[in-house]
């Protein structure tokens, strides 16, 4: 879920545009409140973020929910509980490097692993397209059945149901998981400080360009294929690394997905007031999709992952967090990208390649191609 | 990355500001054209890598931004249409009309879709024979011949359920209502690579000789940017005004011929509204009559539809170089790129837009000054 705040101003907003909209004739209406659901709702990005703070917390707010990290942790007989869910809705159902079948296994995972829990149990959830090949449902199940055996987890219950032709998109599927978190464990958005390393874990933008090029029939030169992975095992190994203090020493993780590096980096530092500073030339992307993401004008820095993580990591462990990872086939091309700081709170800046300095905002819709 | 990395090298950029610096003896005021443009220049920083007094305001080149809210509206008012599938370019998408954008018109049941070429509207022409599919024409010179080139294969190749509903409009005669209102600042221009690219940069130098003014056609990456922007300075401190190209590795004095070529069979020179500037005469394409049955103004009802711009919103200045972003009091708070109040914060490549993408809507101060020390700390 995204960040509580990044909505705040917007809903200051409607009183003081009254007045000046009385004003405007014919103006060109700016779009307060969307009266229908429109696809930038589920973009992971400001949009989403409205709906979360209009519709779901107003409904159901308590402590644990408040505290909108990507999963709850729950304590329930002295245990330590990491609990998640999450739907997944892909087009197409079978994509370079994966499937919808994968993703709903490595998505939960990942969700339960970023508050340094080891997964256990899943549960899986289908919403059937009447006139769904068999064997695509097949070939489907297979593919949760490997990445369950991959991560170490197992499905343990759930449910069925077919929709008429027309009323889905072949395949929806919810999984939700558990896991438990060790004692001496505490990962939280909240826990950024100033001095903090910013670890990313590989390339980025991979899994949301091999969609589009897959979607939209775009051939780009070199296959860009989905880096989608459960980060469990990842994670695991961060956490071992050698230390002659506590457990304490990795303060956030999060696994940007839809929305990007720069929108999850900005929940982070709302959650904890700090500022962040990136340099850009320190950011993994692969040659394929920066030039993916050149041709089309979208930012690899909002462009979705599905096996890669963002670590907080305290100063004086960085490096040897570092090592760790690069030791992981997942983690191999993991990289420090820049820092947490104590000024502009709230702010991500990024020093660019050229020299110059920008702000990385959340993205407040779907990524749009740009004309020219 | 190779042709990229090339481009955005700090050290050469700093060389490049260096000699700027080197050669300036007073201030300029720089309009870079186009909307790509902009948006390199606020994504990579390049305004405050400048020299001070080496100033680039953001002109009219953002195709999405200058398309008028009346042609939005007829647009909106065709995609709501039964047996429609209207097509275009992704960031049309969100310009709002009168009442709502195309998102909108999607989630209520408008089949709307985002095609990456124009042609891509033939194949689903082909596909949908019961369905009339429209494509939004919009742009400048550079969108032209892509835009022209569907609606000659429609003819040739006998598709009778496509049409176009076009808003192309041409950079010269924007550059010179820019030069010819009497608040033009603009002393120089970086003139627009892409549309060069397409239609060469030889109609440029009666504008240069007119009103003795330097333009150097300018490519997007950053060096592209700085480079150019040094050619101009150069200009006017020797005192020079004529039409110079930096961006030689991609485009040539005669443009791209064979495109031209086809703009001139399907499109025909006329006038044209701008969104926040108004009529500019002679400044844009219409379709040919014997276009007139690809024409979707034509075969749909929306001659009608007449929609007058709002009274706040500043876009028409910002558009022409004479304010900025920051000088809009409603720039980052009733106005945002979710709920645009006008042109410029419409397209990702609007000024007011790159301004806010970028944080420029934040505290100035905090997006632009970076301590030193945290700098430093970070790179070491």
């Amino acid at each position: 879920m995204a960040s509580s705040q990044v909505s705040a101003k917007d809903e200051e907003q409607p009183t003081s545009e009254r007045p000046l909209a009385a004003g405007f004739g014919s103006c060109p209406l700016p779009i307060f409140q969307h009266p229908q659901i429109v696809l930038g709702h589920g973009s992971g990005g400001k949009l989403t973020a409205d709906l979360i703070e209009q519709i779901f917390l107003p409904a159901f707010r308590n402590p644990v929910l408040d505290k909108l990290d990507d999963q709850a942790v729950v304590t329930i007989g002295g245990a330590r509980l990491a609990f998640t869910t999450d739907s997944f809705v892909v087009t197409p159902i079978f994509f370079p490097g994966g499937d919808i079948g994968r993703l709903a296994v490595h998505g939960t995972v990942n969700d339960l692993a970023m508050s340094g829990a080891r997964p256990l149990y899943l549960s899986a959830a289908f919403i059937l397209e009447e006139g769904l090949a068999v064997d695509d449902l097949r070939r489907v199940v297979e593919s949760m059945r490997a990445a369950a055996a991959e991560a170490g987890v197992e499905f343990v219950t759930g449910d069925t149901k077919v929709v008429n032709r027309g009323k889905g998109d072949q395949i929806f599927i919810t999984t939700t998981g558990i896991g438990v978190i060790e004692s001496g464990v505490n990962i939280s958005a909240d826990r950024a400080r100033p001095g903090d390393q910013i670890i990313l874990s590989g390339y980025i933008g991979d899994h949301g360009m091999a969609i589009m090029s897959q979607r939209e029939n775009l051939e780009f030169e070199g296959a860009i294929t989905s880096d989608c992975a459960s980060l469990n095992g990842l994670v695991a190994a961060m956490l071992s690394t050698p230390t002659a203090g506590g457990m304490e020493f990795i303060h956030c993780l999060r696994d940007p997905t839809r929305g990007g590096a720069a929108t999850t980096l900005n929940e982070i530092a709302k959650r904890a007031g700090v500022g962040m500073l990136l340099r850009e030339q320190s950011i993994p992307v692969r040659d394929s999709v920066k030039g993916a993401c050149e041709v089309l004008g979208l930012d690899p820095l909002y462009v979705a992952n599905e096996g890669k993580l963002l670590a907080i990591v305290a100063p004086e462990m960085a490096q040897a967090v570092l090592g760790q990872m690069q030791q992981h086939e997942l983690g191999r091309d993991a990289a420090i990208i820049g820092e947490v700081v104590a000024e502009h709170p709230g702010m991500v800046l990024m020093k660019t390649q050229i020299g110059g300095t920008r702000v990385l905002d959340v993205m407040f819709g779907e990524q749009l191609p740009r004309i020219c | 990355m190779k042709y990229l990395d090339e481009y955005r090298d700090g050290d050469v950029a700093k060389k490049i500001v260096g000699e700027m610096r080197r050669i300036q003896t007073r201030p300029w005021v720089l309009m870079e054209v186009c909307g790509g443009q902009t948006h390199s220049i606020v994504k990579n920083g390049i305004d405050h890598l400048l020299p001070e007094g080496v100033e680039l305001v953001h002109g009219p080149g953002c195709p999405v931004c200058v398309t008028p809210l009346e042609m939005i509206d007829k647009a909106h008012a065709i995609a709501r249409q039964k047996n429609v599938i209207f097509c275009s370019f992704g960031d049309m998408l969100r310009v709002p009309g009168s009442d709502g954008d195309l998102f909108t018109i999607k989630s209520q049941g408008g089949d709307v879709r985002v095609v990456y070429s124009p042609l891509d509207c033939l194949k689903l022409a082909r596909a949908n024979p019961s369905k009339q599919v429209v494509f939004f024409a919009i742009g400048f010179e550079t969108t032209a011949p892509a835009n022209a080139m569907l609606a000659w294969r429609a003819r040739e190749e006998q598709v009778n359920n496509l049409s176009l509903l076009v808003s192309h409009v041409l950079v010269p005669p924007a550059l010179d209502a820019i030069l010819q209102s009497p608040d033009n600042r603009v002393q120089g221009f970086l003139g627009p690579g892409h549309v060069c690219a397409v239609m060469g940069y030889s109609e440029y130098d009666p504008i240069s000789a007119r009103y003795q003014v330097p333009i150097v056609v300018t490519g997007f990456e950053p060096l592209d940017i700085l480079h150019g922007t040094l050619m101009t300075v150069q200009q006017l401190e020797q005192g020079r005004a004529v039409v110079e190209n930096q961006y030689s590795r991609v485009l040539g004095r005669d443009g791209n011929v064979p495109a031209q070529k086809l703009i001139q069979r399907v499109f025909e020179v006329a006038d044209r509204k701008w969104r926040g500037i108004g009529n500019i005469p002679m400044s844009g394409f219409h379709l040919r009559d014997e276009f007139a049955l690809y024409d979707a103004e034509k075969l749909f009802d929306v001659a009608e539809i007449a929609t007058l711009e709002p009274q706040i919103c500043i876009s028409g200045q910002i558009l022409r170089g004479i304010k900025k972003p920051h000088d809009c009091p409603a720039f980052g708070t009733l106005c945002t790129p979710q709920r645009p109040l006008g042109a410029t914060m419409v397209s990702a490549e609007g000024a007011c837009a790159a301004y806010y993408a970028y944080g420029r809507h934040l505290k100035p101060q905090a997006a632009v000054t970076v301590p030193v020390e945290v700098l430093t700390h970070a790179n070491g």
